[in-house]
This record gives structure tokens, sequence and C-alpha cells, in this order.
């Protein structure tokens, strides 16, 4: 079982905390101090197994981002190695060719991913494919409802701008009949589609 | 995004964070998102909660506390959309953990998106389940994860496997349920599905001896068909790694094979063909193959015997050990050491390339593979792997020198075949590493040598040799100077010269410089400098010649800050000059230390009865490194039954030094207060103690008089004056640790000796008629109590019937009163009345006493009443 994934970068910035194992947030500090000074300062032949607390770090260096993943005494470092290996790939396919700043300006789409291949510290999913439809198909939803908000508060905003530029212009909603309504029935379009979402 | 809206957007936040060029300059941007995200939590402000929760879950990630974005997550969470309930379960699974109360709050919104029509929102309630879930929310939620495992999707079926497996983790009563549904998912044909429900099935293997006989009887086969498919399975691109199929799913089905293997010859038949396929299959030049491969060699070593299999197995590691790749070589060292259990023959074939290992510039590999030659270590091979490791010893770097010098000094205990090489390698140990070696080993160096009384000269003038070339090895010199210090007539005379041993000339005075040397060396810490005293006292009676600059050594240090070295100093001084007649009894060789009680006790009971000479065995090492006082529990234990007898803490350590016991009546009960059972102590242990206890001296002279007998105490006690004028810290030096021990014993000794009151005895009140004076007394081992004496006198010519005295007193102090002796008084003073009573202090040392008296009696039947306040306690009651 993989008891918590962590992204560190060279410089030791965190980009990516995951508990599968219950630390308080105080443990959790120590644990990432502890392991960045233990693996950052690692060289580069070495092999990518870190003994530490009776549990075994295994991390890959990417670039300039560490990926460091806990794991049993028992468990099977080198499958770990490919489950890193097999996150990255995903976050390639999903940003192309992914960069550290991508990771920053982009945190929560790294978790999203990380949800998708990883529950409860065990692989979930073994195709690539199916990691990226899956994401992608949640982009989508967020993405619909998004644009469905911002229609609804363009269509608010420009009845809003219509009737102030009509009463503006001298206008009252008493002025003209037929601009009165016209400013009328939008509003009402407005609301029902309010209503609706 | 909305221009009316307040605040940055989540990028923007990010980048001026970024831009930030101090960490002050950080703290001050994140205080002020921060306080604006506090801002807009107070006024609900839903349009901008997913942003302001992504940004604090930023600032989290940076270490700034974020705990008051908790509730936000609840109630995203809580709300309709797909794009909050993603934010707010993202926002939950990062900000909280399992043990925060907030966390239950939350149930009741996972029970219903687990419900949900959208799967992707009964996704997202299954993966925050399964990564946060406790064993309460498992309890209320186990029932609608079981039905999701049958859930049309296959995408949420996985999910709900792997929810599964953390919730028979948190509560493993429900595994039950589960077997059937985990059973089914073996069946599966989508990799996701299967991949988990083997998992799934593994953990309940784990933890339900139930579910692991119904897997074994009913899906071995169907496993081993599984595993059989995928191991010829044609090229598949959407599982292809490194030209294996799903090596993740490979190295599950092994896991779960294993399980139902292990301890069931049926099963393991049943998957020997499989296994071996894999085994010789696999291509191993790809980190993936060789992950099946590991994987698979873990398998073959677990499950019930079949020797081809394993022959396979141990070529494997074979390879993997001679592999240039790290990580390779590291998990051959890790599974050699669980195969060691199971075939050790075959793993001492690869000793020679383990210990290369343990030189290998990787530090874990290097520890690994120590780890497993500790193990491959038995009697016959101990000689030259022991060699091999020494030699490395010199080569290693310092944060590894710790764990081998550990290592080496385990297996050299633990397997010496005589004692002669023990006392050679622990010495080669202690030039090379002295530093990095436990107290306890050196300790038991000690003993070893101690007890074998043939080689005695052979360890002294080896350490002292040693001692030549590595003094900064602090625990060499501490060895060596106790050798020096109990065999340096061996030393200087060769004595038991062995056949092997070069002959060495140390005269008397070389001995000396090497105590010398240690002693005065900066980087010497206390226990070696005391020990390096104790040295030179001994060899004071030995080495007549060089008495005079060993007295100049140790007056050297009659200066020192250090209370223990300059206690020490001058009382090993006061015997030197004063006593030559005891002294080479008092400094005689110590008794062969007892190495049963000795190991015992390493072993792990509690030092706590220490008696007589296996006391000394531990208490000579560590009394010594205690600066003051021994403790006290010790001492009593060492001491008599009838007597306490604390000392000072250099009584304390000659008794060790000496080892003698100290039961012979030491002090006579009457008189046996407790600084004079220290000297008492000390006399008795010198068995020159003809006289009676001193009984008149101030506790400071005890320790110094304490040898002579007792006309001599007034001079001594200038003596003493003069001595201490010297340095004004030195006063301090012998009464200090006294008073310490004495700690316990209630009222100052001076007092008790001279056997009257302690305090003067006071008036507290006084009328024309009566008089009431107290006696104050102390209760030995507890200041905060005091005792009283009243005695009441009849100034009238009246005599006092029915006399009552009633006192009272505020809430701080405690009160008991004892009976009068009588309830007539006297007239004219011709007799009194006396009453005791207890006073407990609760604030000793904060209020003084304080009491209100009443005082009831009849003359010639008529009442009298007297009533008064005492408040002239002296201050320290």
């Amino acid at each position: 079982m993989i008891h918590f994934v962590l992204l560190i970068s060279r410089q030791g910035k965190v980009r990516l905390t995951k508990w599968y194992s219950a630390y308080s947030q105080k443990e959790r500090t120590k644990v990432i101090r502890e392991l960045s000074g233990l693996i950052l300062t690692r060289g580069p032949k070495l092999c990518n197994f870190v003994e530490w607390r009776g549990l075994r770090v295994v991390y890959k260096r990417y670039a300039s981002l560490y990926f460091c993943m806990c794991i049993d005494e028992d468990d099977n470092e080198l499958e770990i190695l490919e489950i890193i290996h097999h996150y990255v790939e995903v976050l390639d396919r999903y940003f192309g060719s992914v960069c550290e700043l991508d990771l920053i300006y982009n945190f929560h789409k790294a978790y999203f991913i990380l949800d998708e291949l990883l529950i409860a510290g065990e692989l979930q999913e073994p195709s690539k494919r199916t990691v990226a439809r899956l994401v992608a198909a949640q982009d989508s939803l967020v993405e619909t409802a998004k644009e469905q908000t911002s229609s609804i508060t363009n269509i608010i905003a420009q009845a809003a701008n219509f009737t102030i530029k009509m009463l503006h212009k001298g206008y009252g909603p008493w002025g003209s009949n037929a601009l009165h309504l016209e400013s009328l029935l939008l509003v009402d379009v407005c609301t029902r589609l309010v209503d609706q979402h | 995004m909305n221009p009316f809206s307040s605040g940055t957007r989540l990028r923007d936040m990010i980048r001026a964070i970024r831009s930030c060029k101090t960490a002050a300059e950080e703290r001050a941007v994140v205080r002020k998102e921060c306080a604006a995200i506090r801002a807009a939590i107070s006024e609900n402000d839903q349009d901008y909660r997913h942003r302001n929760l992504a940004k604090l879950m930023f600032i989290h990630m940076l270490g700034y506390p974020t705990h008051f974005g908790q509730m936000e997550c609840l109630k995203l969470i809580a709300s309709s959309g797909f794009p909050e309930k993603r934010i707010g379960y993202l926002g939950l699974m990062l900000l909280l953990d399992e043990r925060q109360e907030v966390l239950m709050l939350v149930t009741n919104s996972l029970k219903q998106d687990l419900n949900h029509s959208n799967q992707y929102i009964i996704g997202l309630a299954l993966c925050a389940l399964g990564n946060i879930c406790s064993a309460e929310m498992a309890r209320d939620l186990a029932p609608e994860v079981e039905r999701l495992l049958q859930f049309r999707d296959p995408n949420i079926r996985k999910k709900a496997a792997l929810c599964s497996i953390r919730i028979i983790k948190k509560v493993p009563d429900l595994a039950e349920n589960f077997i059937n549904p985990a059973a089914s998912l073996l069946r599966e044909k989508h990799h996701g599905v299967l991949i988990t429900g083997i998992q799934l099935c593994t953990d309940l293997c784990k933890v339900s001896s139930e579910a692991l006989e119904y897997f074994r009887e009913k899906c071995t086969e169907g496993l081993v068909k599984t595993l059989k498919d995928m191991a010829n399975s044609p090229y598949a691109p959407e599982y292809d790694i490194a030209g294996i199929t799903d090596p993740f799913l490979h190295i599950r089905l092994l896991k779960l094979l294993r399980i139902l293997g292990q301890g069931d010859a049926d099963a393991s038949d049943c998957m020997n063909d499989i296994l071996a396929q894999v085994a010789t299959k696999i291509e191993s030049n790809k980190n993936a193959g060789n992950a099946i491969l590991y994987e698979c060699v873990g398998t073959i070593m677990s499950i019930e015997d079949n020797g081809g299999l394993r022959v396979l197995a141990i070529n494997i590691l074979g390879r993997f050990l001679s592999n240039r790749d790290n990580n390779i070589r590291y998990v051959a060292l890790n599974m050699l050491m669980k195969a060691i259990t199971v075939d050790a023959q075959a793993v001492q074939r690869h000793r020679a390339t383990i210990l290369e290992c343990v030189k290998d510039s990787d530090a874990s590999i290097r520890k690994k593979a120590l780890d497993l030659v500790y193990l491959l270590v038995n009697e016959s091979n101990v000689k030259p792997l022991t060699k091999e490791l020494i030699e490395y010893l010199e080569a290693s770097d310092q944060e590894f020198k710790g764990v081998l010098t550990a290592k080496i000094c385990s297996l050299v205990e633990k397997f010496s075949p005589e004692k002669i090489w023990y006392i050679d390698q622990m010495l080669k140990v202690l030039s090379e590493a002295g530093n990095f070696v436990k107290d306890e080993v050196w300790h038991a160096l000690i003993v070893v040598i101690s007890n074998a009384s043939d080689l005695h000269g052979y360890s002294v003038r080896a350490l002292y040799r040693a001692f030549q070339t590595s003094a900064e090895q602090e625990t060499l010199v501490r060895v060596a100077v106790w050798c020096i210090g109990e065999y340096g007539d061996m030393l200087v005379n060769n004595v038991g010269m062995l056949d092997i041993e070069e002959p060495i000339t140390v005269t008397e005075s070389d001995a000396v410089d090497a105590l010398e040397v240690s002693i005065k060396r900066h980087n010497s810490d206390l226990t070696t400098k005391a020990m390096a005293l104790i040295a030179l006292l001994k060899l004071s009676s030995r080495f007549p010649s060089c008495s005079e600059r060993i007295k100049d050594i140790i007056l050297q240090n009659k200066r020192s800050f250090v209370l223990e070295l300059q206690q020490r100093s001058i009382e090993f001084n006061c015997i030197l000059q004063k006593h030559q007649n005891i002294r080479s009894a008092l400094v005689e060789r110590m008794p062969v230390l007892d190495e049963a009680t000795f190991s015992g006790r390493r072993a792990g009971s509690l030092p706590t009865s220490v008696s007589t000479s296996t006391g000394t065995a531990r208490n000579l090492p560590n009394g010594i490194a205690k600066p003051a006082a021994a403790p006290v529990a010790d001492l009593l234990d060492l001491s008599s039954d009838d007597a306490p007898a604390p000392s000072s803490s250099g009584g304390d350590f000659l008794q060790d030094l000496l080892g003698v016991d100290l039961s012979p009546a030491s002090a006579p009960p009457g008189t046996s207060q407790p600084p004079k059972a220290g000297t008492d102590v000390l006399l008795d242990l010198l068995s020159i103690g003809t006289s009676p206890p001193a009984q008149s001296s101030s506790p400071a002279s005890n320790i110094l008089s304490s040898i002579q007998d007792d006309k001599a105490s007034l001079a001594n006690l200038n003596g003493l004056a003069s001595l201490t004028s010297l340095s004004p810290n030195a006063t301090s030096a012998s009464p200090a640790p006294m008073m310490d021990l004495l700690d316990g014993f209630g009222p100052s000794p001076q007092k008790k000796e001279e056997n009257g009151p302690a305090y003067p005895s006071l008036v507290a009140y006084e009328s024309s008629t009566l008089r009431m004076t107290f006696n104050i007394s102390k209760q030995p081992g507890n200041p905060q109590t005091t005792l009283i004496q009243a005695i009441f006198t009849n100034l009238s010519p009246n005599v006092y019937n029915d006399f009552l005295f009633q006192a009272a007193v505020p809430k701080f102090l405690q009160l008991h009163l004892d009976p009068a002796s009588s309830n007539t008084l006297p007239a004219s003073g011709n007799g009194s009345i006396t009453q005791s009573m207890k006073v407990t202090n609760s604030q000793h040392g904060k209020k003084s006493l304080v009491m209100r008296i009443r005082i009831a009696y009849k003359i010639n039947n008529k009442d009298v009443l007297e009533e008064g306040q005492v408040s002239n306690f002296p201050r320290d009651l």
C-alpha cells in the first residue's frame, strides 16, 4: 500500500501531497521536511529507494521534480517506480510535455489525475488512455457547467445594460411602450433561465 | 470572470506568490489572501467559494494553516453542481485527515453522492471515501459501497473495489460482506476492475482467514488461468509497458497467488507451472520485467516447497545481484533477506557478492547488505566476515560507521569463539570507531576483560598500545584507562605474557603519562576524566615511585569547574595525604565482575536491585557519569538492611569502586543519622572502623574526617577550611551532594545530632494566667509537616479543671491534634499539660504558619475562656 505521494521540487518546494494513511497536519510537515532532506541530497547514480521509519520511500526524479511514494517494507519497489512513471506519462499526455510550471498553476489538475490513478493507496487503472478519458470527461462536465452559468450571467448583464441604456436615453419604463415591453420580456426570459439552473 | 468580484484569480495569486523574493514577502501575500478568503467565508460568498478553496489548497501546500477553510469544503460538497463538488472533495482530501471531527459531518453528503444519478459524482464520493474514511464512516457507508461493486460502469466498480479495501482495513468485521462480490470481480475482463478486484481479494485474505480459505478453494485455478492468459497474451497497446502486457496486473496476480499458496500444498502445486513460465519467459532488460520477476521470486520463495522452482528463483536473484542497476541490486538484497529463512545455504553462496555490496557507494544498498551479512554470520564464518567488516570500517564514511560498528559489536559478542578473539576484535573496533560504540558495549568489554584473568596482562598491554595510536576514540580511552588503573602493574612488569605478543617496555611513569594525557585532553568528556582520576588513585599504591606525581595530577583538578572532578580530586587527595595506612586496601583490584548478572541486566531488566559486587559492574561505569549524587535507592540497596546510608557521591562511588559488601552493621540504629551513616559505611568498608562513629562533627567535615578516628575531626575541619578556601567553588564541593542526598531525610542533620529542638521553643501565647509554649520540630523526609508540642503552664494560684485547648488554621494548613496529657492544670506552674499537634503546610516555602487558639478551663467550676492568635512561628515552617 502506498502511504503517501509527494512531489517535491529540487529546491524543496512541495508541489503535491497526497496522504493515504493518517498523518496529522503536524506530522505531515515533519515528514515532508525529513524526506526532502533525505532524498534531495542523494546523488544521481544511487538507487531510488530510501529506508525511512520502517517504511520505504521510492522516489524518482523527472527534470526538476522528485516524485516520491512511501510504501510498506514488503511492497514491490520496482513496481512503484512503474506507477510513478505511469503517472508522469498520464500527466505528460494531459498537459502536453508537462513541466513543473504546469503542475504549479494547475495543481488541482495534477490531483484530479492522481485520483483517477490511485485510491486508498492502491493502483486503480493500468490504462493511460482510460485515465485520460475519464479526466477529460470530468473536465468537460466542468466546462459545460461554466458555460451555462456564464451564458446566464451574460444574458442578465445584457438585459441590465439595455434597460440602463434606455433609461439614460430618456425612455423611462413608461416612455415608449414598445421598448418597455421589449425590456420586460428580456427580464422575464432571464429570470426563467436563472430559475432553471 | 465576473468584473464585480473582489479578490484575485487563482492564477494571479500563484503568480504573486511565486514572484516573492523573500519568505517575508511571501508571508505577506499569503496573509492578505487568507484575510480575503476569511472575509469571503464570513460573508458566505457562494460564487467564489470554489476558487477560494482552490487558493486555500495552494496555500496549504506551502505549509500555512488553513483550518478555517474546512467547513467550506463541506459546503461545496453539499452544493449541487459537479465543479463545486469536484473542488470540494479535493479540498476535503487535502485539508482534512481522518482523525478530524469535521469529517463526520460529511457522511451524509457522501451517502447522497454515492446514490447520485451522475456517475462522475459517484466516482468523486468513492474516491474521497477510499482516501480518508474513518472507521465510523466505513461502517455507515459500507452497504452503499458494496452495492456499487456491481454498478454497470466498470470505472465505478473499480473505485468501489478500492474503497472496500479501505473499509475492511478500518473495520475488519465487515470483511465477510465483501467476499462474494470480490470473488465475482475476479472474472472481469476490464483491467482496471480486475486489478482492483485482485487487490481487494488480497487485502481480504489479510484480514480474514475465512476469506483466505474461500478464495483458495474457489479462485486459485481461475487466477492461475488469468495469469496464463496474460503471460501468453498478444501485444495489447493499451496496457503495454516495455513489451509486457500490463505488468501491474501480473504483479497483483502473483501477489495474490503467493498468499493463496502459502501454507497450502495443493494450491502451490496448482501454480507451479505458471510460476516457472513467468520466471523463465519474462524479459529482464527493463524495469517492468524485473518488477514482475522480483514479485515472482517472492511468490516462489513463499509458497510450499518446490526444489526446482527455488533454484530458478535463487538464480534470478544471483543475476539481479550482479546487475549494474542499483535498484535491481537493492531488491535482490531485500529478497535474499527473506530467502535466508527458506534456504540459507543458497544465500551463503552469494556471500562474496553481498560483502561487496556492503562497500557500495550507495547508502541504501550498503545498509541492506550489512543487514544481510549480519544474518549470514554463523559460528563457522564469523572470523573471516568480521575481519572483512572491520577492515571496511576504516574506509567507510562517517554516517555509516555508527550502524556498521553496532553490527560488528553485536556479531563479535554473539559468535565469539574465544575471549582473546573477542578482546582483539573489540579493540580493533574501539580504536577504529570508538566514538560510535555504545556504552553497554564497552561496559561489556570491561566485564569480559575482568573475567578473563589469564588475559589481564595481555589486554592492558594491547589497550596501552592502541591508546598510543588512537587516543581520540573516547570509549577506547575509557577502557584503556580502566584497565591501566586495575592492571597497571601487569603492564609495567609484563605479567602474563602470551606467545603471540611482542614484548613492550612501559615504565611506571609511562603508564601515568597515559592517564595524564587522558585527563588533560580537552575533548575528553567527564566520564573519561573521572575514570582517569580513579585509575590514578589506584596506581598511586601500585606505583610508589610515581605517587608524588599522581598526587600533583589529582590536585590539578581541585579547581575544576566540574563538581564531580573537583570533588573527586579533593577526596582522593585527602586519601593520598592522610590515609597512607589504608590506601592500599582501599584501592585493591576490583573483584571479578559478574558476567551473568551484567548480561542479564543488559537484556532489559531494570537495574533496580543493585547488590554488592554486581552493583559495581554497573555502577562503576554508570555511576561515574552522574555528577553529584547517585540515586538514593541504589545506595540504600547497597547498604545494610536497617540503616539508610546515604553518603556523599564520593563515598558512593568508593563503595562501588571497592565493591565491598556493606551489610555488616553500618550504624547502630539509635545513632543512624543520615550523614553519619555515610561515614560509617565508609569506615566499615575499610574495616578499620574500630572507633564508634563520629558523633559531633559537622556534616561537611564528615566526609573527610570519616576515615580517621574521631579525635582528629577538629583538626580535619580546619584542614578542610584551608583546603576549601583556595577556591570559592570548593566549599560547595562536599556538602552540596550531601545535602542532595539528605533531601529525603528531613531536617538538617546538625540539629538532630545535638538532640535538642530544631527550632528554639517559642512562647506562643501568654496571658496573666496562662502560658503556652511551642516546641517545634520537623518530621524527617517531609518538610511540609511540622510537629508542635504545646506546653501549658498555669501562672495563677488556682487549679484549672476541664482544661481544653482548641486551635484553628487557615485553609492551606492541615491540623491534627493529639489528646492532651491531662485535663487538669496544677496551680502556680507546679506542673504542665502537654499536647502535641501536627501541622501540614501545603504552601510550604511560600506561606508561614499561623494559628488561632482558644483555651477553655474551669476555675472553681466557673468557665473561663481565653482566645488568641499565634503568628510568631519561624518563617520557614
